[in-house]
C-alpha cells in the first residue's frame, strides 16, 4: 500500500520521467500485471484482471480490489507515454520545473547556469564602468539567437544601434576539428582494448550525436569573423536607439510589441524571442535619472516577459545607480550576473592564479533564476575567469590557483614542484 | 504524523505550536525580510502552506507583484498543496499585480491605483461568510514592488500598508509581507523598511552566512516574535535563530551546529 501516498505525491513534471524510465509492474495474486490501456478498458468494475502474460481470470481478494482502484491512475500513466513529446525546436531545450532554455551563447555560462536562460526570465548583467566586457556577452546571445532564427530586440544609447550588429561573431563548424581532436583520443584507448572497437564505435556515434544536439542549442562563435548576411533579415531584427527619447515610454512600447508575438496563451512554443538592452541607465541618456521610470520599466518589462516565451538581458553600469537603486535593480533580476576587468599586468594576481596571461576578465554569477522553485541553485564556484581561447573563443572557467612556489615555503611546496607545474587546485 | 514532525523550528517560532482554537497568526502582522544573496520566498511559501492546511479553514488573498499564478503553483504543489483547488474551494484569491503601474505619483493619482487594491482586497474579505473572516491572511510579495508601482511615492505605499494593517484590527485577519533589507541599508534614514518593522509583531530575517554560500546550509533565519512574550507577561522578546537549508518539498531547520 505503500505505492498510493508515493504516487499521489509524485507531481506532474516528474510524472513524465517516471513514464518513460518505468511503468511500474504490479504484482497481483503473484500474477505479474502490467498497466496497459486494454486491459483496464476491458475491467470497468475493477474485480478481475487479466494478465497479460497468461490469459487466466483471476478474482480478487477485497485487499486486492483496493489495488484495482488506483489502476485507472496507472493506465493514465501508460496511455501518456504514447503521447509523443513535442518536437524539439533548435534553440530551445527543456529545463526543470516545466522551464524551456534557449543558450546564452556562450557553452560554458549554459553549462554553469544549469542549461543556459529560462524562457521568461530576465538576466541583468552588472558591467564594468571602465571595460566593455559585457558586449562579449551581449554579442554572444544576439548572435545566438539569429542562428537559431529568433526574432530579436536591440536596444542601445549609441547613436547607430545597428551598426553594432556588424560586429557580432561567427558561429563555426569548430565540431569537426574538436571531433577529429576526440578521434584521436579514441583510437589510444582503441588500442587497449581492441575487441571492444565496435561497441566503441557504436557508443562513439551516440555521443557525436548527442553532441550535436547539444552543438545545435548552442553555438561556438569565432569572435574574429563577422556573423554571416544571411542570418540578418530585416523584419527579425528590432534596433532601438534610447539615447533621443527623453522617456523610456517608447521603449516599453516596442518591447510590448516585440513580446506580443510570443505570449504563451497561444500555445506555439515554437518561437522564442530575445531582447537585448545594452546599458540601460547610461548617462548620456536622458532617462538615466529617473531612478522609478527605470524601474517601473523594468518591473513591466519582467511581468511581460513572464508571460512569454522570451528572455531579455539588460546590462548596466551598477556604480551609476545609487545603491539602493542598484540593489533593487538587483533584486529584480531573475539571473543576475557581473563582469569586470582585470588589470593587466598584477604581478600579485599573476602569481595567484594559473592561465592569467590567458584571461581577459572575470565573470560573477550572483543569481541564478529560479522559476517555478524554491530551491536556490548554490553554485561550487561563482567566479569565473573569461578567456579567449586561439583568440576567437569565449570560455569561462573556474579559478585555479597557481601551483605553490617552492620558495614560499609552505608544506607541500616541495612536492608541488616536483610533481610539475600542472597540477593545479581548485578554490 | 507526529508533532515533532509536523511543526518545525519555523512554526514554533512564529508560534504556530500554540493550542488555540483561533488560528495563533490571527490580527498579527508578519514581515518577512531577505536579501539579493538569500531570498526568503520560501517563508512566505511555508506559510500559505500552513496556512491552507486541511485542519484550518483559513483563507488567503494573495497579492502578487513578484510571480505569475503559475509559479506559486508550481512551487506550492511540490510541497503538497494544491492552489488551483484551493482557489477553487474560495480559500485562495489570487490578485494578480505584475503589471500593476499606477500613474504619476507626484500628483497623488498613484493612490488611485492603490486605493483601488485595497477596496479589492477588503471587498475580498467582506464578501466571505461571516464565520471566516477572521481567519483571513492578506500576502504581499513583496513591497518593494509596490513602491515600485508607486512609481516611488513611498509614503503612498505606508498608507496602504496602514490600511491593511487596518483590516488587522477590524476583522482579525493577518498580514503577511515580504521585503528586501539590503535596499533600505544604504540609506541614511531607512524611514521605510524602519516603519514597516514598527508594524510588525512578528519579524522574519533571512540573511546569508558569513561566511557565503554553502550547498548544506542556505542562510539563517532570525525570528522576532513580539507578542509572545506579552502574552507571558515578560517584557523580554524571544528571538530564534536557527540555519535552513531549502528544498523542493520541504524546508529543513536546524541549530547552528546541529548538523554533521
Amino acid at each position: 500500500m505503500a505505492v498510493f501516498p508515493a504516487l499521489s505525491n509524485v507531481l506532474p513534471g516528474h510524472r513524465l520521467k517516471h513514464q518513460r524510465h518505468r511503468s511500474p509492474p504490479i504484482t497481483v495474486t503473484g500474477l505479474k500485471y502490467k498497466p496497459t490501456a486494454d486491459s483496464t478498458e476491458g475491467n470497468p468494475n475493477g474485480k478481475q484482471i487479466r494478465s497479460n502474460g497468461c490469459n487466466s481470470v483471476t478474482k480478487l481478494h477485497p485487499l486486492d480490489s483496493t489495488m484495482a482502484t488506483i489502476k485507472p491512475r496507472l493506465s493514465s500513466f501508460s496511455r501518456n507515454i504514447s503521447v509523443v513529446p513535442s518536437p524539439q525546436t533548435p534553440g530551445l531545450k527543456c529545463g526543470p520545473n516545466g522551464t524551456t532554455f534557449v543558450s546564452s551563447g556562450i557553452p560554458d555560462l549554459d553549462k554553469i547556469l544549469g542549461g543556459g536562460f529560462p524562457l521568461g526570465s530576465l538576466v541583468m548583467v552588472m558591467e564594468d564602468a571602465e571595460a566593455p566586457h559585457h558586449m562579449l556577452l551581449l554579442r554572444n546571445f544576439m548572435s545566438q539567437g539569429l542562428v537559431h532564427n529568433q526574432p530579436l530586440l536591440y536596444a542601445s544609447p549609441s547613436k547607430d544601434p545597428r551598426s553594432f550588429l556588424g560586429t557580432l561573431p561567427c558561429p563555426t563548424a569548430s565540431k569537426d576539428d574538436k571531433s577529429r581532436h576526440s578521434d584521436s583520443e579514441q583510437d589510444k584507448g582503441l588500442r587497449i582494448a581492441w575487441q571492444y572497437k565496435k561497441y566503441m564505435g557504436e557508443l562513439h556515434q551516440n555521443f557525436d550525436s548527442n553532441r550535436d544536439d547539444k552543438q545545435v542549442f548552442c553555438n561556438d562563435f569565432d569572435l574574429r569573423k563577422p556573423l554571416e548576411r544571411h542570418y540578418f533579415s530585416a523584419q527579425r531584427v528590432d534596433c532601438v536607439g534610447i539615447q533621443d527619447s527623453t522617456n523610456l515610454v517608447a521603449l516599453r512600447d516596442r518591447c510590448a510589441t516585440f513580446l506580443a508575438q510570443f505570449s504563451r496563451t497561444e500555445g506555439s512554443n515554437s518561437c522564442a524571442g530575445r531582447i537585448a538592452i545594452q546599458s540601460l541607465c547610461a548617462p548620456q541618456c536622458e532617462h538615466s535619472n529617473m531612478e522609478w521610470d527605470m524601474l517601473s520599466f523594468i518591473k513591466s518589462l519582467k511581468g511581460k516577459l513572464r508571460s512569454s516565451n522570451a528572455v531579455a538581458i539588460i546590462t548596466f553600469p551598477a556604480s551609476l545607480l545609487s545603491l539602493s537603486s542598484s540593489k533593487r535593480w538587483q533584486h529584480m533580476a531573475d539571473t543576475l550576473l557581473s563582469v569586470g576587468a582585470i588589470p593587466d599586468e598584477d604581478k600579485e594576481m599573476a602569481k595567484l592564479l594559473s592561465g592569467y596571461q590567458d584571461m581577459v576578465g572575470l565573470l560573477n554569477v550572483h543569481k541564478v533564476a529560479r522559476l517555478n522553485t524554491q530551491v536556490p541553485v548554490i553554485l561550487e564556484a561563482t567566479t569565473f575567469s573569461i578567456k579567449l581561447l586561439k583568440r576567437r573563443f569565449l570560455a569561462l572557467e573556474c579559478l585555479n590557483q597557481a601551483p605553490v612556489d617552492g620558495s614560499s615555503g609552505s608544506s607541500y611546496g616541495t612536492s608541488s614542484s616536483c610533481s610539475g607545474s600542472s597540477k593545479t587546485l581548485d578554490f | 504524523m507526529n508533532d515533532n514532525q509536523s511543526l518545525n523550528l519555523l512554526d514554533r517560532a512564529l508560534g504556530l505550536d500554540q493550542q488555540s482554537r483561533t488560528w495563533p497568526l490571527s490580527g498579527r502582522v508578519v514581515l518577512i525580510e531577505d536579501s539579493v544573496e538569500t531570498t526568503a520566498s520560501f517563508v512566505l511559501h511555508h506559510l500559505i502552506k500552513r496556512s491552507l492546511s486541511s485542519n484550518s479553514s483559513n483563507v488567503i488573498v494573495f497579492v502578487a507583484f513578484a510571480n505569475p499564478f503559475s509559479h506559486y503553483d508550481r512551487v506550492l504543489r511540490k510541497l503538497g498543496c494544491n492552489l488551483v483547488t484551493q482557489r477553487d474551494n474560495n480559500r485562495f484569491f489570487f490578485l494578480d499585480m505584475l503589471m500593476l503601474q499606477c500613474p504619476d505619483g507626484d500628483e497623488g493619482k498613484s493612490e488611485v491605483g492603490l486605493v483601488s487594491l485595497y477596496e479589492k482586497i477588503r471587498k475580498t474579505i467582506s464578501l466571505l461568510p461571516e464565520d471566516k473572516k477572521s481567519h483571513v491572511t492578506v500576502m504581499i510579495d513583496d513591497i518593494s514592488l509596490v513602491e515600485v508601482a508607486a512609481n516611488g511615492a513611498s509614503d503612498y505605499v505606508l498608507d496602504f500598508l496602514h490600511y491593511c494593517h487596518a483590516l488587522t484590527s477590524e476583522f482579525g485577519c493577518s498580514l503577511v509581507t515580504l521585503n528586501h533589507k539590503d535596499i533600505y541599508s544604504n540609506t541614511e534614514m531607512p524611514t521605510f523598511i524602519l516603519q514597516m518593522e514598527y508594524l510588525a509583531d512578528i519579524l522574519v530575517k533571512a540573511e546569508p552566512l558569513a561566511t557565503g554560500l554553502a550547498a548544506d546550509v542556505h542562510g539563517q533565519l532570525t525570528v522576532l516574535n513580539k507578542a509572545t512574550s506579552l502574552a507571558l507577561g515578560s517584557s523580554r522578546n524571544k528571538v530564534h535563530n536557527f540555519h535552513f537549508k531549502v528544498k523542493e518539498n520541504s524546508v529543513e531547520y536546524f541549530y547552528p551546529g546541529s548538523r554533521g
